[in-house]
Formats: structure tokens, C-alpha cells, sequence
């Protein structure tokens, strides 16, 4: 009577299992399906973000993100949206960030990531381009006084586990004979806490990673940053594969707000431009001329919401990174190409 | 309605009836329940290896289909990254596979002894809390309250960043006895150089180890079974002693010790016991410790006091009673409890990760998976791993606990 009555309980169980084994497979993404998802469902760009990295993403004192890598994806959103705060940010670790992606949990991840071929190759994803050039260095502090990184030798060093980071710094001291000790942490908060307490000689990481988290230091006067630049470390946002058309909204932002700076377009003169200007570069980028927006699925005003409601890269580059903020970084190489830097877009047309 | 009902409760009533003749329903029932029950329990079982499989070829599909690398050539591949602490030779050039052996090794390291820290500690503070002394007992309930209900994580940051980091830095740090430095990136002690000549003395060394034991167990076989003691035990026990530090004299003294200094950013030689190591072992044995005393509480309390009674009855002082009385008894109640304290310490270890402790799940769940992306197949090793030394230490503990009520039983 038991076994019956227990056969009985679990005929539903069964059936339920039954009909798990007949569903197909989880369905992939089609091309078109991130933008028709953001569309309709979510209302939102989801955008994965670091958890806190001065001029690239950090929330402000009001708890608004802020920084190049956030305003990306402002810039996505007024693309899609017309509406550049219609993005909600999800903070993640260097180490969870594309699993994150890979899983779907957002559909973009612009958080000062390297792109390199493993990356790009193995994990089915995509880097969609360079919105930050950069390069490995070093910080350490004033005293003692060292000019120059291969005066490291048996040094111990400090940076961020599951990172670029590690491999070139085995690199380098490889390459130099020299020897040293690896320290990585989960989160670049206990890197920072870990080198302030003097638990390491250095910090490495990408340099302008190092320009801000020297700001969180009890005393950042007290230390220097050295010249050498260890590694090309092109940061840019990344998106999974297999859904061509959300690659080509992400590139396609980053683009406009490059060629807007060529262009001269920017925040304050976009209106007058798009009413007066006769430049038929200028007239195709803000859509005056042709079809470009709905050629990506977009409105035809999609570049000039970006650079109405976002900025060009310039803006975001002074806003966000520039002399006037406490990074104090130059644009250098992330000059645009005729000002002798490597910013260089495909043109609209 | 009435009216289907009525044939309904005919039919129950006519089954009811027949169950009551001799080839009854219910006793074909019963003959055939068995192989029901076999039959219904394949089916689940087939249910369950179905939805793995299912699982399994769904996830190694999508991989395909996502262009996602999978399988376990990585393990081939050379890592490419340093681990700051490695009881195996390690360098950037090593494999993933090699990284898996290395992280293992660090985390077995911290686990084994933090189980034994905590062990004798957990041990004196339970016996203490039961002490009569009122302040000690305080001191053993004011312990264990505060640790216990502290999260452990934060403990490991209180060891490594407030305690730990409290230190002076290496160049500024007092030695003793210019041979033992604590600063604020470990402690530095001085590694003992094996010379030419000095195998005889470690073989001696061993070898008393090995014999003292076994001479010491048939001594006291000889004594139960004859009462007397052979008086050429106590001497050959000496010379086994002495044998190793007469070698070592007669052959030169041949060992010495390696004094760390202090060159450009670091110490260099002797040996470095790393502050992430020491903060991991501190926060994690000072944690189960308290866990630990409660249950050597509660095990010492199960033992009826009639046997305390019995046992200063027939003139034995508190430590004998402890000792052959209480402690034989109360193990039996302590030990499945303890093991289970032993694997969440050896589980807890994975909170390394925080403190850049390179354990298992910090280099190679950790620093591993992101370097390859292969998440599953990482991840599947790892809880394998954690999985097989569980098991192992329970089958230990358990043959342990096993071994002691047999002995119970077969005392006199």
C-alpha cells in the first residue's frame, strides 16, 4: 500500500520530468534580439560597470554613475532610447565580469576591460573597439626614491587577481631577469588598502587604474607613478556573439562620438549644426542625409541624441578623465589621429 | 451526482469485503509491493540520470554553439602568472595542472594545521569553561561568545589588515636575536642548511622517531600482560635518543642556519612565513576553536557524573579522572561533531581568497578561470576537490569513532 501510494505522489514529479527532457534546448541569441529585449522588455540598457574605478566608472556622492566607461553606455541608451539615463548599471568583479555577460545578466560590459585575442576568441564574445587606450605601470611610493621599473629587482608586487595584469607582470620581470613577489587580491579596494598598509613595494595596474586609486591613498602625494609603460592594454566595452546588430549599435556609439569631436559637433552647437550646417559629413552623422539610423535599427537621430544627451568623445574624455579633474590624465595617445593620437573612426556614409 | 456516488460506495464496500477472504487483495498487495516499489525506484533512478545527461549536453551544446572553449587540454597550458607561496616548484612557466597542485597544497597546508590549532585549543578552552575556578570559566564563555558570533570573514580582516598590518615594515623591523623578524609581510625565521654528512643524524633522527613509539607500546603490553617492565627498555630508549646528537657531534656539527638579511626591498634567505598565511591560520583555528570547546562542553557533559563519582571513589586526582575516565567516554559524543567543524575549517579555507592567500579556490577557481574562461570544467574540478577531502576526513574520523567503541566494548 505504501509503494502504491508513493507511486502515486511522484506520477506528477515524473510527468513534469517527463516533459523537462522533451522541451528543447535553451534557445541562443538571434541577431536582433538584444535590441528588440531592450525595447520591449527591459526599458533599460543593461550595462555591467566595475565597482568603483575613478573616471571610468564610479558612483558620484548622489549615487549616479559616472565616468567614460558609464557614459558608453549613456550613450547606447540615447542611441536606442533618445534618453541617455535609461541604463541600469550592474557593478562587477574583474573576475565574475564575463560570466556575467555570458550568462545574459547585461548585454554590455564596459568596464576598463583588455581586449586580447583569448578574450575575444575563446569566451564568445566580442570587443567591439578601443574607448581607452592604456598601458601597464608602476606606483610606488617617494622614498626610496627610484626613477625607472628595473630597479624592481626583488620587489614584492601588488594588483588585482584575474587580470592582464598578472601575465605581463610575470612578463616583464621575466624579460629583466628580475625577481618578485605576487600579491593579487579579488577587489582593487583591498589592492589599495593591501599597498597602503605597505604590505607591497608596488602597485601595478593599467596606468590610469593607478592615477585614480592613487586618490584613495591616505597620503597619494607621497607617491609616484614610474615613466615605463609594460604592456598595450586597449580597454573597450565588449558584447556576446551572435547577435551581429547589437555589435554594430555598441560600435557604431562609439564611432559617432568620435567622429563628432573630428567633426567639431558637440553637446552645445549639435542643434545649430543639424539645422544649419551644410557639411554633408556633419548632415549624414546627425541624419539629415540618408538612412543610417535605420540601418542599424535605430531612429534616424540616433548620433545626434548621443551627442545632445551624452557629449562627443572629447566631452566625455575632459569630463570624466581630463586636466581638470583630479586624474589629471592628458589625452596623449587617446588624442584623436590628426591630433597625433590613435582615435580614428570609420567614416559615416 | 447522488446517483453515481451510490455505485461508487457499492464498488469500495464489495473490495472491502473481499479483502477479508482468504486469497485476500491485501496479501497480493503485499506479494507484489516489492517489485513495485523496484520497479518505481529504477524509474526515478533513470529520471535522475536523465536530467544530468540532459544538463550535461545541453551546457556542452550551447558552449559549442556560443564558440565558448571547453574540454581539459588547459590543464596543459602554461599559466603564465606567479603564486606567491608554493610548497611544489612553480615559476610562470608552469602548467594549469601543476597551478591545481600547487593551489591544492596550500589549502591542505592551511587546513591540516588549523585543524590542530584548533583542536588542542577548542580542547582547553571546553575543559576550562567546565573548570571550577570561576574566573577561567568566564574567561573560556566570554571566548567562545565573542568569536563565535563574529562573521569569520571579518575576523580574517582583522588578523590580516588591523592585526597583521599593525607591524613595522621590513626595513624598519626590530629582529631577535638578529635571526626572527615579524614585520608587516610575515615573519622571517632561519632556514636550517642540510650540510654534507648530516643524512646519518636525520636517519637516526628518524629512525628514533619511528622506534620510540613502538618500544613505548610494548612496554606497556609487557606490563599488562606480565606486570613487570624489562629494565633494558628504559636504556635502549636513551640510547635512541642520544644516537641522533652524538652523530651529529661526531660528524662536525654539519647543520647550520641560513640568516635571513635584509637586501633592497625585502629579506632575503631563511624562511618567510607569509602575513596572508598567518592571518588565514589565526582567524580560521581561533574561529572553529570556539565551536570546538562547545562541543568538548557538551561531550564531557554527557558523561554521567556517577562515573566522575566512581572514579575519585577508587582514589584517582582530577587529571587521571579526566584523562581515563571522562575524556575516553565524552570522545565518542565529541567526535561527530568535530568532524564536521573539521571540514567547514577545510571549507572555510576558500575565504583566502579576500586576503590573497593563494588556496585553491583563490589561484585556480579564481585567478585560473578568468585567465581561461573555462568556467565549468574549473569549477567542477574545484567542488571535486573539496568534495574528495570531505569524504576522506570523514571516512577517517569515522573510522576513528569506530575504533574507539570497539575498544569500549571490549575493556573489561
Amino acid at each position: 500500500m505504501p509503494t502504491i501510494r508513493s507511486a502515486r505522489r511522484i506520477a506528477p514529479l515524473f510527468l513534469s520530468a517527463l516533459a523537462f527532457l522533451g522541451a528543447p534546448a535553451l534557445a541562443l541569441a538571434q541577431n536582433g534580439e538584444t535590441l528588440q529585449q531592450t525595447k520591449d522588455n527591459y526599458g533599460v540598457v543593461r550595462c555591467g560597470v566595475s565597482q568603483g574605478l575613478p573616471g571610468f566608472s564610479n558612483p558620484d556622492s548622489r549615487g549616479q554613475w559616472e565616468g567614460i566607461d558609464v557614459d558608453l553606455c549613456r550613450a547606447v541608451a540615447a542611441a536606442i532610447f533618445g534618453n541617455a539615463n535609461k541604463v541600469k548599471f550592474t557593478p562587477t568583479s574583474a573576475k565574475e565580469r564575463f560570466a556575467a555577460l555570458q550568462s545574459g545578466e547585461f548585454d554590455i560590459l564596459s568596464r576598463n576591460t583588455t581586449w586580447t585575442m583569448q578574450r575575444d576568441t575563446a569566451l564568445g564574445l566580442d570587443f567591439i573597439g578601443t574607448l581607452y587606450y592604456d598601458g601597464q605601470g608602476f606606483m610606488v611610493p617617494k622614498t626610496p626614491p627610484l626613477s625607472s621599473a628595473k630597479e624592481l629587482d626583488g620587489a614584492t608586487v601588488c594588483t588585482n587577481a584575474g587580470t592582464t595584469t598578472e601575465l605581463n607582470v610575470g612578463d616583464f620581470f621575466r624579460a629583466n631577469n628580475m625577481k618578485y613577489e605576487l600579491i593579487t587580491f579579488e577587489k582593487a579596494d583591498e589592492v589599495v588598502a593591501a599597498y597602503d598598509s605597505e604590505r607591497c613595494d608596488v602597485y601595478t595596474t593599467d596606468q590610469s587604474a593607478l592615477y585614480a586609486n592613487r586618490l584613495k591613498l591616505r597620503n597619494p602625494e607621497n607617491h609616484i607613478i614610474l615613466p615605463e609603460i609594460i604592456s598595450k592594454e586597449p580597454l573597450g566595452p565588449v558584447v556576446r556573439q551572435g547577435d551581429p546588430q547589437w555589435a554594430d549599435i555598441v560600435r557604431w556609439t562609439l564611432f559617432a562620438m568620435i567622429n563628432a569631436e573630428e567633426l567639431g559637433v558637440t553637446s552645445e552647437n549639435v542643434d545649430r549644426l543639424r539645422r544649419q550646417s551644410q557639411d554633408p559629413k556633419i548632415r549624414r552623422l546627425l541624419g539629415r542625409e540618408g538612412s543610417f539610423g535605420e540601418s542599424l535599427g535605430l531612429s534616424k537621430f540616433w548620433a545626434y541624441q548621443i551627442i545632445k544627451k551624452v557629449g562627443n568623445y572629447g566631452e566625455v574624455f575632459e569630463k570624466s578623465l581630463g586636466v581638470n579633474t583630479p586624474l589629471r590624465i592628458q589625452r596623449g595617445q587617446n588624442a584623436l589621429w590628426k591630433d597625433g593620437g590613435f582615435l580614428y573612426a570609420p567614416p559615416v556614409r | 451526482m447522488e446517483r453515481r456516488r451510490i455505485p461508487l460506495r457499492a464498488a469500495g464496500a464489495l473490495i472491502s469485503r473481499r479483502a477479508a477472504l482468504p486469497r485476500s487483495l491485501a496479501e497480493w498487495r503485499a506479494e507484489l509491493a516489492p517489485r513495485a516499489a523496484f520497479l518505481a525506484q529504477s524509474l526515478v533512478l533513470l529520471l535522475v540520470l536523465l536530467f544530468f545527461w540532459r544538463i550535461l549536453s545541453n551546457a556542452i551544446g550551447n558552449l559549442e554553439q556560443q564558440n565558448i572553449a571547453s574540454g581539459f587540454g588547459f590543464l596543459n597550458s602554461t599559466a603564465g602568472f606567479a603564486v606567491n607561496q608554493a610548497l611544489i616548484p612553480y615559476s610562470e612557466e608552469s602548467s594549469y595542472g601543476r597551478l591545481l597542485i600547487v593551489g591544492l597544497l596550500n589549502t591542505l597546508l592551511v587546513s591540516a594545521l588549523g585543524i590542530a590549532l584548533a583542536s588542542v585549543l577548542g580542547f582547553v578552552i571546553g575543559i576550562a569553561r567546565l573548570s571550577s575556578n570561576w574566573i577561567v570559566a568566564r574567561l573560556a564563555a566570554a571566548y567562545v561568545e565573542i568569536v563565535r558570533n563574529i562573521p569569520l570573514l571579518l575576523q580574517i580582516f582583522f588578523w590580516y589588515f588591523a592585526f597583521l598590518g599593525a607591524l613595522p615594515s621590513p626595513r624598519s623591523a626590530a629582529g631577535w636575536m638578529e635571526s626572527v623578524y615579524a614585520h608587516n609581510r610575515g615573519i622571517v625565521l632561519p632556514k636550517p642548511v642540510w650540510e654534507e654528512g648530516s643524512a646519518l643524524t636525520l636517519q637516526l633522527l628518524l629512525l628514533a622517531l619511528i622506534l620510540c613509539p613502538l618500544l613505548l607500546r610494548f612496554a606497556r603490553w609487557r606490563r599488562e600482560t606480565t606486570g613487570s617492565r624489562p629494565a633494558w627498555i628504559q636504556s635502549a630508549l636513551i640510547a635512541l635518543l642520544l644516537a641522533p646528537l652524538a652523530a651529529f657531534l661526531l660528524t662536525g656539527a654539519p647543520i647550520s642556519l641560513d640568516y635571513p638579511e635584509l637586501k633592497g626591498f625585502n629579506f632575503e634567505g631563511g624562511i618567510t612565513i607569509s602575513r596572508e598565511f598567518l592571518a588565514l591560520l589565526l582567524a580560521l583555528s581561533l574561529y572553529t576553536a570556539a565551536y570546538i570547546a562547545e562541543i568538548v562542553r557538551a561531550g564531557l557533559l554527557a558523561v554521567q557524573r556517577g562515573q566522575v563519582e566512581a572514579a575519585r571513589a577508587i582514589g584517582l586526582k582530577t587529571p587521571q579522572t579526566l584523562r581515563l575516565v571522562v575524556i575516553p567516554q565524552a570522545m565518542q559524543v565529541i567526535i561527530p561533531p568535530l568532524t564536521n567543524q573539521y571540514l567547514n575549517l577545510t571549507k572555510n579555507s576558500s575565504l583566502a581568497a579576500a586576503i590573497a592567500y593563494p588556496d585553491l579556490v583563490s589561484v585556480f577557481a579564481g585567478t585560473a578561470l578568468n585567465q581561461t574562461g573555462q568556467a565549468i570544467e574549473i569549477l567542477f574540478i574545484t567542488m571535486c576537490v573539496y568534495l574528495s577531502l570531505s569524504v576522506l576526513t570523514s571516512i577517517a574520523m569515522n573510522q576513528y569513532n569506530a575504533r574507539l567503541s570497539r575498544r569500549k566494548k571490549s575493556a573489561p
